[in-house]
């Protein structure tokens, strides 16, 4: 018996010491999960379950606005980001004088939140911001025009995913430098003993081994792009509802936390399929190496 | 070669650009006199520069409140984050445990879920739990929020401390926790440091939960959202919040840009 | 100075078992070597004696103590690591005083035990830099510096001269050979460089699979391998092994047809093997070259400079011979082989393990 106790406490140190954290994601992240679905489903005045939330939800005139908008903006500036950053990185990976400095600067976004990216773009896109000053000035147009206006949601739209595009490549960026990072410099310079050109060694080595870090940057800004707020909120108010702005809206205008919880929930399920999207198709390779 | 190498240039130039140059506009911005903000035509570039807008912006009290409130929820966060999240991360750094794969991937799925989802049912647990509109609740949401990435930060700083300078102390008569306060510690603080000013940028940062957690008590992104979507704050006190926000963020991300890297590459793994 | 026993010890990581029934009884100021290939569970036993691991059975004794679950601190022991593991934001100085610190020892006694350490190893004038500053040689001085200042019962050293190249772990060597003679503590040295067990150890332990397979002094090991494995993995080139059948008339033994009188030694196990086969195990500086019954042709000459090495062709083997360095043999060049009877280690021809001699 007293043989077997320091093993035991040995064997036992680990989970000691991850217990505070799992204990506090439990409370803090597992806890609100499991309420924001019983929010949205549940009858406050009788505690049964009922879909009266989710049909309010739905049958509110800003809901499918909400979706449709929400997935265009992701299916426009993921992308874009993607692209973005696959040239930033290439570009770092020359390892061309200086490089060190462009790295950090294109990583200064990381540092800006979602609010103040929309407020530093809103000086550009406003009425009387720097693109109609400019566009005024070299004669482009006669006199200003309004981007941020509910008669062009188009132009909206552009203003906030090229918003998001210029707030979140960094973080691709820094995933794609980091994936070129592991890959030995012999394959690149192999391809090229062989005679293929910078197009051939980009498509047909670099990409293909970049594959996963691609995969992860795409999932990760994907689910990212659902909880999108605050840039959306300060170009266009609500003339562009988003999932996660009608969540505020429900939650601080009309003060009701069963909608937005069913908000929420739509949120969490989106993100969920992807995660699980994410760990499908990840798994896999990620064995293998 | 070379008009490879200028092209290099070229690109990298624009690139950087494309970063900067909205980054100074809304300095600009900001301190443009606020009769030149809104007269058309609008000259290119400000005949004259004044901080009259960012001080006064800085001298309105919900301002000053909020600012010392962001400050506070961000030292707090730190702490928090800082404790929950040293003893995991050593765990994960130094032992191979059974339940070890699902711990990590646990981390991996709560940092896909947002703050959005969280926020509301959080909300009304704290207003049952007399946290709503506290300091204390809004840090101990945004630890949630930035734990499973410190986690990994803090797993990786004491990774790159090898487990043998431990063992080596403790062949010398260390105890174990003598080994981790002696050697690993101060190995890993620089580490460490890098991973608090990481959840401070988070922290500070931070809109949604802060925005829907708190009606007297705003962070200085919770004031901003307030002011420009309920009532519809003037431009140029917008762009002095703008600035407001990122000035600190961007001298933080300077002082650590050797860690930059490192810090957000570990998160994204 | 302490004995070393150590009682079936096993050791599994997960499906993997590391250390198989392992029991050693080391004396008293002895060097032991634990020589094996990478992966035979010989560091996990070093790391067992350490206290860096608990066995799931058996247990360790230091110096007439059960220390199987006492924490490494509290074995009285040193150890150095492959890495040598120097604390790279300490000093030399304080990396060497360290032990001592934890023991408590006062600050003027610290100064004094660490210069008289310092001295032994050559390492005085380094005390005041960081190991960063420090070439490999000298870090692995620090590294056994730091574990003797303690004057520990038992030093443990897990392959601390791998890190260093040829010349200067030809160096080390004689070095650390030097240092226990002065200083006297039992040694258990993890190292899989057979040349590195030959010269060191007083005994060598040869682990295979988590096991023991022999344990014996250096030429004992040399001249008389367990089983074929050890014969093989000690000595370069390794030892020739040849096919045999045992006579059923007379027991002699027939090598490629040929017949090779029986070592007398092996008589009596060679009885109950008539007409059934053994392994013959030679070294390839005791193979005779010139005269003999087997026939081959040489393949390869390597001249080494102190020896030259043949690869021969025979019938059915590919026998390594080392002749003087004035033998004048080229590719091509026919030879005859033979193989003095007092030299022949014969083997079971299933089990490899060797046959008892009288």
């Amino acid at each position: 018996m007293d043989e077997h106790r320091p093993r035991v406490l040995a064997a036992a140190t680990p989970y000691l010491l991850v217990l505070p954290a799992a204990a506090y994601l439990a409370v803090f992240v597992v806890y609100p999960m499991a309420q924001a679905i019983r929010l949205g489903a549940a009858d406050p005045h009788t505690g049964g379950w009922t879909l009266e939330h989710v049909r309010r939800m739905a049958s509110d005139l800003y809901f499918w606005p909400a979706v449709r908008y929400t997935l265009w903006i992701t299916a426009l500036a993921v992308p874009l980001q993607v692209v973005l950053a696959l040239s930033m990185a290439l570009l770092v990976n020359t390892r061309f004088p200086g490089h060190t400095v462009f790295l950090y600067v294109c990583a200064i976004p990381l540092a800006v939140s979602d609010l103040a990216a929309g407020l530093i773009w809103l000086s550009l896109f406003t009425e009387r911001g720097y693109l109609n000053a400019a566009l005024v000035q070299w004669g482009v147009l006669r006199s200003p025009f309004n981007f941020l206006s509910h008669e062009h949601p188009a132009w909206l739209v552009g203003a906030i995913v090229t918003t998001e595009v210029w707030r979140a490549t960094a973080i691709v960026m820094v995933v794609l430098v980091a994936g070129l990072q592991l890959l030995p410099r012999d394959y690149a310079e192999t391809a090229a003993v062989f005679g293929a050109s910078w197009w051939q060694t980009l498509r047909h080595v670099l990409l293909p081994l970049l594959r996963p870090s691609l995969q992860t940057a795409l999932i990760i800004r994907t689910v990212l792009a659902f909880q999108l707020f605050a840039t959306v909120v300060t170009l266009s108010g609500r003339l562009v509802p988003v999932l996660a702005g009608e969540t505020y809206f429900w939650y601080t205008l009309y003060r009701n936390p069963h909608v937005a919880s069913a908000y929420a929930t739509l949120v969490l399920l989106l993100s969920a399929l992807f995660v699980w999207g994410y760990l499908r198709t990840l798994r896999p390779e990620g064995e293998g190496t | 070669m070379t008009l490879r190498k200028l092209g290099l240039y070229a690109a990298a130039l624009l690139l950087s650009a494309w970063v900067l140059v909205p980054i100074l506009l809304i300095a600009l911005a900001a301190t443009t006199p606020r009769e030149d903000l809104y007269r058309w035509p609008r000259p290119l570039w400000p005949e004259r520069l004044s901080l009259e807008v960012l001080s006064s912006f800085a001298r309105q009290e919900a301002v000053l409140r909020a600012l010392g409130n962001s400050l506070a929820v961000a030292g707090l966060t730190i702490v928090l984050a800082t404790l929950v999240s040293a003893p995991a991360g050593y765990a994960l750094s130094r032992y191979r445990f059974r339940g070890r794969e699902a711990v990590q991937l646990g981390i991996l799925a709560t940092k896909m879920f947002p703050a959005t989802a969280l926020a509301v049912p959080l909300a009304v647990a704290f207003i049952r739990w007399g946290l709503y509109d506290t300091l204390f609740g809004v840090a101990l949401v945004h630890t949630a929020l930035s734990l499973p990435f410190v986690i990994l930060i803090v797993a990786s700083v004491f990774r790159g401390v090898p487990a043998e300078l431990e063992e080596a102390a403790m062949s010398l008569g260390a105890s174990r926790v003598g080994a981790f306060l002696r050697v690993t510690l101060p190995m890993a603080l620089p580490g460490l440091a890098a991973a608090a000013i990481f959840t401070f940028i988070l922290s500070w940062n931070e809109v949604f939960a802060a925005t829907l957690l708190t009606v007297n008590h705003r962070t200085l992104p919770a004031l901003l959202v307030h002011s420009v979507v309920a009532e519809g704050a003037p431009l140029h006190y917008r762009y002095a919040g703008g600035l407001f926000l990122v000035l600190p963020a961007l001298v933080i991300i300077f002082v650590i840009r050797r860690y930059l890297l490192t810090l957000w590459g570990v998160t994204v793994r | 100075m302490a004995e070393i026993r150590l009682e079936s010890l096993h050791k599994r990581f997960g499906r993997v078992v590391a250390v198989r029934d392992v029991s050693l009884e080391i004396r008293e100021g002895e060097f032991v070597v634990l020589l094996g290939p990478s992966g035979c569970g010989k560091t996990t036993v070093l790391r067992l004696i350490a206290g860096l691991e608990t066995p799931d059975r058996g247990r360790v004794w230091i110096g007439g103590r059960d220390v199987t679950r006492l924490p490494p601190g509290r074995r009285d022991l040193g150890m150095v690591f492959q890495s040598y593991a120097l604390f790279p934001h300490m000093r030399v100085f304080d990396n060497v005083a360290f032990g001592l610190r934890m023991r408590g020892v006062g600050a003027a006694e610290q100064r004094r035990r660490v210069q008289e350490v310092a001295e032994l190893l050559q390492i005085a004038d380094l005390l005041d830099r960081y190991p960063a500053q420090l070439s490999g040689g000298q870090r692995q001085r620090v590294a056994v510096a730091r574990a003797l200042v303690v004057r520990p019962q038992v030093l443990l050293m897990d392959e601390p001269l791998s890190n260093l190249d040829a010349l200067l772990r030809l160096h080390m060597r004689a070095e650390l050979k030097r240092l226990h003679r002065e200083v006297g503590s039992t040694t258990v040295y993890v190292t899989h460089d057979q040349v590195e067990a030959m010269s060191l150890g007083d005994r060598v332990a040869v682990l295979r699979e988590g096991q023991v397979v022999q344990f014996d002094t250096p030429t004992q090991i040399y001249d008389h391998p367990a089983d074929r494995f050890v014969g093989s993995f000690l000595g370069n080139p390794p030892m020739n092994f040849f096919q045999a059948t045992v006579d059923p008339e007379d027991g002699s033994l027939r090598v490629e047809g040929v017949k090779f009188p029986a070592p007398a030694a092996y008589a009596e196990a060679l009885a109950e093997r008539r007409g059934g086969s053994v392994l013959v195990g030679i070294r390839p500086e005791h193979v005779s070259v010139g005269a003999g019954p087997l026939r081959g042709e040489v393949l390869v000459v390597e001249p080494l400079g102190a020896q030259k090495l043949l690869t021969v062709r025979t019938a059915h083997h590919v026998v390594k011979v080392a002749v003087g360095p004035d033998r004048a043999l080229r590719g091509g060049d026919p030879v005859a082989l033979g193989l003095p009877e007092a030299h022949l280690r014969l083997m079971d021809a299933h089990t490899e393990r060797a046959l008892p001699r009288r």
